[in-house]
């Protein structure tokens, strides 16, 4: 027998439940299921003219991988996508490293200003987040270009001859990635900085601690949630990025986007693509995963 | 407390955060300055004028793209807004069983790289025989909106006293009539910043639409994409000048409303 306690908590359930299902179904069927669907095809073998074979099952697309089938069908390693994956991978923690060398200062200055002051700044860094993403990499294509208003600078002062050539190369890749994810470093951190409290670094200047040493006994170790949480967010977006090496890239510098977006456009193999974004899916999942278990034992260290 | 004083100086501290501001605004403030050129060139100044605005104002091209996207930004941020307040609600409350599941999926859109999330729509899409159209566009984008519309709500709930339910409850109050005269008025700030997030991320979203849009339902960041592609031209500085504007006034404006709740 229910009682009237148990019987209100099981209609107050459903009526929550009620709420939730609409988002759930549509989540559900045009997420969810694309995914479990991607998962399939990348098992499948690829159409004639894009599109796949169904119930042809093969895995093929994850042997084209590592491997390319010569004329007499005998299997030949090839490096070429592996090394897509490498410099994706290159290029993402390089451009961590980058956002942390220069997002952590700029967040411990952005801490150590008064508060109105800080407001502003705080305003400055979030502005790029809401700005198109295209808008910002065209207007390094301004400055970077040949002819463009870096390499005419440098004419100017008698150092370049007007073929700078940066555009189009891994260093404009970089410099676009890093532009782009370096708020998502200067965020986190200067969070965990603001809720540092202070007393501690003073209290180690006062035992005759210098900066250096307040700086990496004291603010370093705290600030490490905030960087762990804008390495994350910055890492798995640098990692799967598609505008910045298709534009700045020229398409030289292949990612591992490009390398998906190729097999839906002219390749038509659509297995193969599907197979390139679960592996990019999967890298994603385990940086998760390992930026979790780290926080986890960070969390139970300090208690 | 006090951060002043010769002590607190960091060396190298305050260089640094000059070169991130000088990093991040340079080139914005370049593209700017470069909008207003009368000149033919993109790079060379040739003197001011407003020449290309009046060129963007009358391209019919660039006019339909931008009507597509704020039709799509519109709709979207109203159904996937709408969805995520409901989520939001339901969410609230004592656990319950699979909850773990259910944010999980609500926070999905966030996880899943935006070139994946675009590859796995269009094959779906392409499967279930859904010709590409706006209507794809539009359902892509309450997709990848909802999560962004869920977690500034989702905060707002739990920032809130659930004595004041409880108290609406005692008095006799329907569920529903407690929602529209304490939960909703309180939530308003909560809904309309994540409404604004959700019409911003719609606004500039490219990857995803670029890979669910039919012939000639162009987006203003697919016009820009092909545009920047087929080289640059003042045309798309002024474009671009008029995007980032328009950016800024929405910052502007959620900053204005997060000040005002306070």
């Amino acid at each position: 027998m229910s009682t009237p306690r148990q019987l209100a908590a099981r209609r107050q359930l459903l009526r929550r439940l009620g709420l939730i299902t609409p988002s759930m179904l549509v989540l559900a069927v045009f997420l969810v299921a694309p995914l479990a669907i991607m998962l399939l095809v990348s098992f499948l073998q690829p159409g004639d003219y894009g599109g796949v074979k169904w119930g042809q099952y093969s895995a093929e697309a994850y042997i084209n991988f590592l491997y390319e089938r010569d004329l007499d069908d005998s299997l030949v390693f090839n490096t070429d996508y592996l090394g897509i994956f490498q410099r994706s991978l290159g290029l993402a923690v390089m451009t961590t490293l980058g956002c942390l060398l220069i997002g952590f200062p700029t967040a411990l200055y952005l801490a150590l200003q008064s508060e109105k002051k800080r407001n502003l700044l705080l305003f400055l860094v979030t502005v790029p987040f809401w700005t198109n993403l295209l808008v910002r990499v065209y207007a390094w294509i301004l400055l970077l270009r040949n002819g463009g208003l870096i390499d005419s600078g440098l004419g100017l002062i008698g150092l370049g001859d007007g073929a700078l050539g940066i555009l189009y190369s891994d260093a404009a890749v970089m410099i676009g990635l890093l532009y782009t994810f370096l708020p998502f470093m200067v965020l986190p951190i200067y969070t965990s900085l603001e809720k540092l409290d202070w007393r501690l670094v003073e209290a180690a200047f006062d035992l005759g601690a210098n900066r250096f040493q307040a700086l990496k006994r004291i603010i370093l170790p705290l600030a490490l949630p905030g960087m762990l949480a804008g390495t994350t967010l910055v890492f798995i977006p640098a990692l799967g990025n598609y505008i910045i090496p298709e534009l700045l890239g020229g398409g030289k510098a292949l990612m591992i986007g490009n390398l998906v977006q190729l097999q839906f456009g002219s390749a038509h193999n659509w297995p193969l693509g599907s197979a390139l974004a679960f592996a990019l899916f999967s890298l994603v999942l385990l940086a998760l995963l390992f930026n979790g278990l780290r926080q986890r034992r960070s969390t139970e260290v300090r208690i | 407390m006090n951060l002043q004083g010769p002590l607190w100086r960091f060396t190298g501290v305050r260089p640094a955060a000059w070169v991130f501001f000088a990093f991040l605004y340079v080139p914005i403030l370049v593209l700017v300055a470069l909008s207003f050129n009368s000149g033919q060139s993109a790079t060379l100044w040739q003197g001011f004028s407003l020449k290309w605005y009046s060129v963007v104002a009358n391209d019919a091209e660039i006019l339909r793209a931008a009507k597509n996207s704020l039709i799509v930004a519109t709709l979207a941020t109203l159904i996937s807004t709408c969805l995520a307040t409901l989520a939001a609600l339901g969410m609230h409350g004592p656990r319950f069983r699979g909850q773990g599941a259910i944010q999980g999926v609500l926070g999905l859109p966030l996880l899943v790289p935006d070139i994946v999330c675009a590859v796995a729509i269009l094959m779906f899409f392409a499967f279930i025989g859904l010709k590409l159209s706006l209507l794809t566009i539009l359902i892509a984008h309450i997709v990848f909106c909802t999560p962004f519309a869920y977690l500034p709500i989702r905060a707002r709930l739990q920032g809130m006293d659930p004595r004041l339910l409880e108290a609406a409850a005692d008095l006799y109050a329907s569920p529903w009539r407690a929602f529209w005269r304490i939960s909703f008025p309180l939530l308003l700030p909560g809904i309309l910043s994540g409404a604004m997030l959700a019409f911003i991320i719609s606004m500039d979203d490219f990857v995803i639409t670029y890979f669910v849009a039919g012939a000639g339902s162009t987006t203003l960041p697919i016009y820009i994409f092909s545009s920047i592609r087929m080289g640059i031209s003042p045309k798309i500085n002024a474009i671009s000048t008029i995007m980032l504007l328009i950016s800024i006034a929405f910052v502007a404006l959620s900053y204005y409303i997060g000040q005002r709740k306070r």
